[in-house]
């Protein structure tokens, strides 16, 4: 299992170079960091000059791959290059083009996204399977075909309307939460109350329907017509059973699952106005702040690797004939 | 004639257009597919749906044809004078609906209302009073409105609906005619088709037709007279908003998905055929681009589009044209980023089939991989394509909302349902609050993502034999009797 851990990590390195180079590709090579000056001074007409001075204070006036000019190492690290791509390596993250330390920024940030995110995954998860054990118990019923009618409808609708509905529903009208923001310390719970409400209505339909398929599948297997013979109740079946040999899709499904929370809580970050990575990156976005950017690309990347890592390695709990090699 | 210009939204649209009618009329010679897509026939839902796709693929097909009106040669000019054109470019829609478009308020107005939204200063007989003004062109036919008002719109609303109706029942009525020329004439056809007896659903999809046919005949009845949905903050027609953010809804949602399929296809089959070095190298590049949050990678491309179209922006002679331009770019960049996973569905199902005794035959007959790829591996993953692909459309439509938000979306000057909820988000704490906008997006747009994802269903349904078991026994339709 270390063996395999290891690898795993191997792996994980390569695919952030690859991530690494891309990206750097994309925002320093295609677009040239003159462009990226003249983006930043804005205005119309602009010097070449001011153009130097602005990649000189920024740190861009290196070459991008190769130094020719130093000498030795420093060949290879003083470029745009290293600055910018290798040094994420060791999560030293640079400074932004307006000139904030972005490690700092990240590591207060990560905080308030953690808190939003991972009550959000959780309990979305929890309450989909909740659902979808309903409709399964009940199924081929006009519980469960309504109830899937429901999933369809709620999936059809977009994450912006829940919120800007919720908000406008709970917070202006029967002001019941604060519309949006943030404080530390127990009063959070009043505000992370609503985003959690709507993220989790707002999943529930895809998730549950998927879920309620899963299910199911297992249900026509061999082992449930078993234990029905046996002649344990449906509940016993469904619940000892069935559940628990079908939380091996469900830890895939919520491995898949993990990038996208990182998507969901960028909107639900920004319209809640929790100071957050999802709100940074917006920010960055519209600012058109590359240096930004291009660190969250990465850090998301690693994230996601990490929490695809921990799927697997969450398997060998869950199904112990599961043996990672 | 009016000088046609040539955008590639609308090129590619049109192109997917003529493969699904080329697709449609070589399936009747295969009975095999010609059999699934007959399940997918009999699915009632789906069909009721499919008519409302139909009517939104309509209006997406009406505003994809754009040109630049011909000018009206100035008076007195030489007869051999240049002819002048239009600096706007409009499509088909923008002149159907010239009025909705001319109609233009001052600012907000409540649907149907003949009044303005906001309170104004003006004098009324040599007294200044602040009160709401009327419109300019909402119930401006009205002589009293105070009392015409209500009697007014509940007669057009009664003749919109009737002539509805009547046209949808005439549809309805023409159809059963038709099929009665093969199932034992008119009076059989339609009583089997009002008793629900028909092979395929006939009557949910008549149902559905004519409560479309007087939805459209109610707006026909009231938009020459009122702005049905209210207008937006400049005072523009949301309905028309709404019509022309369907385009931009159907333009991503098609054009996103097949931009993907190009490389998915191609690389999903290379790495599972061939296997080895080649399918470890395609592994590793759609590991690379799938680690990426994908609302960052394609945030990455915008940015790069943006300094493109920046420091181009001389070339596009007209606004409609660099936005158009964009959206272009945009699908394909969702296309660049969104293969890897159909490209990891069809590689494991390349490497099931290759495994085949059919594949070895041919390998043992010493035919190339090229044609084996070709002949029996690409036919045989292509439902797992379509299933996809159809699913793919209605998510990348609510996708569109969220990039629009987060600001890598269309252009903010062509209207789409993402920047239409991005403008209801401030104009729902004002107040009273601004509803209509966000109403009419939410409704446009839940009509089309339902009908889209209703259709979705049962193509997979028809298409995956491991969908098909989970469908409870009581809701299989009943065979023609």
């Amino acid at each position: 299992m270390l063996a395999y851990i290891a690898r795993r990590c191997v792996y994980a390195v390569l695919i952030l170079v690859g991530v690494n180079l891309l990206t750097f590709t994309l925002f320093f090579a295609v677009n040239s960091p003159d462009n990226i000056a003249r983006l930043n001074i804005g205005s119309k007409r602009v010097t070449q000059d001011a153009i130097e001075k602005w990649k000189a204070e920024h740190g861009y006036d290196k070459p991008l791959w190769f130094n020719a000019r130093a000498e030795g190492a420093r060949k290879i690290t003083q470029t745009i290059f290293y600055d910018r791509s290798l040094r994420l390596f060791t999560l030293d993250f640079g400074s932004s083009d307006s000139g904030r330390d972005i490690r700092h920024e990240v590591g207060t940030r990560i905080q308030a996204s953690l808190a939003l995110a991972g009550p959000m995954l959780l309990l979305t998860v929890f309450v989909s399977i909740a659902f979808s054990l309903l409709l399964v118990f009940f199924r081929a019923s006009y519980l469960d075909f309504w109830g899937t009618v429901l999933c369809v409808v709620m999936m059809s609708i977009s994450s912006l309307f829940y919120i800007i509905m919720a908000q406008w529903l709970f917070g202006k009208t029967l002001k019941l939460v604060p519309l949006s923001g943030f404080v530390p310390g127990l009063d959070l719970v009043k505000f992370l109350a609503l985003p959690l409400v709507v993220g989790i209505v707002f999943q529930l339909g895809s998730e549950a329907r998927l879920f309620r398929a899963m299910l199911l599948e297992e249900t026509n297997k061999d082992y449930v017509r078993t234990a029905r013979s046996k002649g344990l109740s449906e509940a016993a079946v469904l619940f000892r059973h069935v559940l628990r040999n079908a939380w091996l899709p469900v830890l895939t499904h919520l491995g898949a699952l993990l990038p996208y929370a990182f998507l969901g809580s960028i909107v639900f970050e920004s319209f809640f106005g929790i100071p957050g990575l999802g709100t940074y990156v917006i920010e960055a976005i519209g600012g058109q702040d590359f240096a930004i950017v291009h660190t969250m690309v990465f850090l998301g990347s690693l994230l996601y690797i990490l929490a695809y890592l921990l799927t697997d390695v969450a398997y060998t709990f869950v199904d112990p004939r599961v043996r990672l090699t | 004639m009016p000088r046609f210009v040539f955008l590639w939204t609308d090129f590619v649209l049109w192109l997917v257009v003529l493969g699904v009618i080329v697709y449609a009329t070589r399936i009747r010679s295969n009975r095999h597919r010609l059999a699934t897509w007959r399940h997918v026939a009999r699915d009632a839902p789906a069909m009721a749906a499919a008519v409302v796709l139909g009517v939104f693929i309509v209006v997406a097909l009406l505003d994809s044809v754009h040109f630049r009106p011909r000018l009206p040669a100035a008076p007195g000019a030489p007869a051999d004078a240049p002819v002048a054109y239009a600096t706007r470019t409009v499509s088909i829609l923008d002149t159907l609906l010239v009025h909705a478009v001319e109609a233009r308020e001052k600012t907000y107005s409540v649907p149907l209302a003949w009044w303005s939204f906001q309170r104004e200063a003006q004098v009324v007989g040599g007294v200044e009073v602040r009160d709401f003004p009327r419109l300019a062109f909402g119930g401006a036919h009205l002589a009293d409105p105070e009392r015409e008002w209500v009697p007014d719109l509940v007669r057009r609303s009664a003749t919109g609906l009737a002539a509805g109706c009547a046209a949808g029942l005439l549809i309805a009525a023409g159809l059963a005619a038709l099929r009665g020329r093969r199932h034992g004439g008119f009076a059989a056809s339609a009583r089997a088709m009002a008793r629900g007896e028909t092979e395929l659903p006939w009557r949910p999809m008549l149902a559905t037709l004519i409560v479309m046919a007087m939805l459209i005949g109610w707006i026909a009845a009231l938009w020459p007279w009122y702005h049905p949905f209210g207008t937006d903050r400049t005072g523009n027609d949301v309905l028309y908003q709404a019509l022309k953010s369907i385009r931009t809804a159907v333009v991503i949602g098609s054009l996103a998905t097949i931009a993907t399929l190009p490389l998915a296809i191609a690389l999903g089959l290379l790495a599972g055929y061939f296997r080895g070095w080649v399918d470890d190298i395609i592994q590793y590049f759609y590991t690379v681009l799938s680690s990426i949050p994908p609302i960052l990678l394609v945030a990455a491309f915008v940015l790069l589009v943006n300094v493109y179209i920046d420091q181009n922006v001389d070339s596009f002679e007209t606004g409609v044209e660099r936005a158009e331009f964009r959206l272009f770019l945009l699908t394909l960049i969702l296309g660049v980023t969104g293969w890897a996973t159909l490209c990891r569905l069809l590689r494991a199902e390349t490497m099931k089939i290759t495994e085949l005794d059919y594949v070895q035959a041919a390998h043992a007959f010493g035919v190339s991989d090229w044609r084996i790829m070709q002949r029996h591996v690409l036919p045989n993953v292509m439902h797992l394509v379509l299933i996809v692909a159809v699913l793919d459309f209605s998510a990348l439509v609510l996708y569109e909302a969220v990039l629009s938000y987060v600001g890598v979306g269309v252009d903010p000057n062509s209207s789409s349902f993402g920047s239409m909820i991005n403008l209801a988000r401030s104009e729902m704490s004002r107040d009273p609050a601004v509803w209509w906008n966000l109403a009419t997006a939410f409704t446009f747009m839940l009509a089309l993502v339902l009908s889209a994802n209703l259709v979705a269903d049962a193509v997979r349904e028809a298409f995956d034999p491991r969908a098909r078991a989970f469908r409870p026994r009581r809701f299989r339709l009943k065979e023609a009797a």
